[in-house]
């Protein structure tokens, strides 16, 4: 599993907050890990990807939880210039320490990103977002604060710009909440899921366009069967992994039938009339 | 703090209208060495803010007699480049404060990190 989903996860139990957990020891546990700088280059790899600059020309991107500095060394490479914000600042003395090439700043992104209009021709966050959806204090409201992040964010790209953001959502009720913030905020896009059939090489990239409509990245899979899922779609996908199928329905009567079987209890055969809809007017 | 990032950055404190452009008072800076991109460099000039960019500049006393206006034809004048590309991604604030004009909050730089974070009642 994961270092970030784990710590997701151990957040969520033990109620600490991202900049407590980014202690010095444990930014730099982060940043040591070799697997781990493998799977956040390969994230910010295919988040470039999807954000679908134009060739051959240098951006000015913005980093959103840059951290200890993982995907913007990725930016850098690519010749992108890029300005990195995060809240933990035992994180960032990491970067600093290993010299990364852009701008860092200490922000916290749910006070929304104090940017003029119109400055960056696009924006990354690796595994940053899902942090969002925690109230770390009482006067916290996840809800506003997607709000307030997704807004300023918008209005400090570029029109036809794109956001991507790679994250570990908890819950179907959680990728809801983040969407539709997003989307009240002036956002198109949806969601992007690569290997969906796998569960550990399943990634989410929640892509944003802001301003000019585009057409969803298209989704990698392992057999090469292509499969676009939007974030209803993910929706629905989530209901079905529940389990149960709906009451009264077919399957359900079978099911059903077939439970009481095992139990050894007296059950009618299965006809072709079994959990077939009945006439209007029986 | 890079001069690029400055004439991007306002002030987000509650109540706040324009809060741009923030004043820099530096007690360090530095010039690193950047790889010089031209075509980077003359993709930013329509975006900065020519003003604040001089204002900055001259304030931490790196001004190279840029002119008040960016000049015409600016893509083809390397030497006019250079300049911009020193001031903006050479030029940077180590040490000092950022304050909002509008209402004088400061928001401290240290090791070349603006700290931006917000109290409770400013945002």
């Amino acid at each position: 599993m994961c270092f970030r989903r784990l710590a997701a996860k151990t957040e969520v139990l033990i109620g600490l907050f991202y900049s407590q957990f980014y202690n010095e020891e444990e930014a730099k546990k982060y940043t040591q890990n070799s697997r781990m700088i493998e799977i956040q280059t390969r994230m910010s790899e295919r988040a470039v990807e999807l954000l679908n600059l134009a060739e051959d020309q240098p951006c000015y991107l913005l980093d959103v939880g840059c951290g200890s500095g993982l995907s913007g060394d990725y930016l850098s490479e690519e010749g992108h210039y890029w300005v990195g914000v995060d809240i933990s600042s035992a994180m960032l003395n990491v970067a600093l320490d290993r010299g990364v090439e852009g701008d860092l700043m200490l922000a916290d992104m749910g006070q929304g990103l104090p940017f003029r209009p119109g400055t960056f021709d696009g924006c990354i966050s690796i595994s940053a977002l899902q942090w969002l959806c925690n109230a770390d204090k009482k006067s916290h409201s996840p809800p506003k604060r997607l709000y307030t992040f997704f807004s300023m964010l918008y209005s400090s790209l570029a029109r036809g710009a794109r956001a991507v953001f790679q994250l570990y959502p908890e819950n179907s009720e959680q990728l809801e909440l983040i969407t539709a913030q997003a989307m009240r905020s002036g956002f198109t896009g949806g969601m992007v899921v690569d290997y969906p059939n796998s569960s550990k090489a399943k990634k989410f990239f929640l892509c944003l366009f802001a301003g000019v409509s585009g057409v969803l990245p298209k989704v990698r899979t392992v057999a090469g069967s292509e499969c676009e899922i939007s974030a209803c779609g993910i929706l629905c996908r989530f209901k079905v992994l529940k389990g149960k199928s709906v009451k009264k329905s077919k399957d359900w009567i079978m099911e059903k039938k077939e439970r009481r079987r095992r139990q050894g209890k007296e059950v009618r055969a299965d006809t072709k009339y079994t959990g077939r809809q009945r006439r209007p007017r029986f | 703090m890079k001069l690029l990032t400055h004439n991007m950055l306002t002030s987000h404190v509650k109540g706040v209208t324009k809060g741009y452009p923030l004043l820099i008072k530096a007690t360090e800076v530095k010039v690193n060495e950047v790889e010089f991109q031209p075509q980077f460099v003359s993709r930013m000039i329509p975006k900065l803010e020519w003003s604040a960019l001089i204002q900055a500049a001259e304030g931490l006393g790196y001004l190279q007699d840029l002119p008040n206006a960016p000049i015409s034809n600016y893509e083809n004048n390397e030497e006019f480049l250079r300049k911009v590309h020193r001031v903006l991604l050479e030029v940077e604030v180590i040490e000092g404060c950022l304050q909002c004009p509008e209402s004088g909050r400061q928001f401290p730089i240290s090791k070349g990190v603006p700290n931006m974070l917000l109290n409770e009642d400013e945002s």
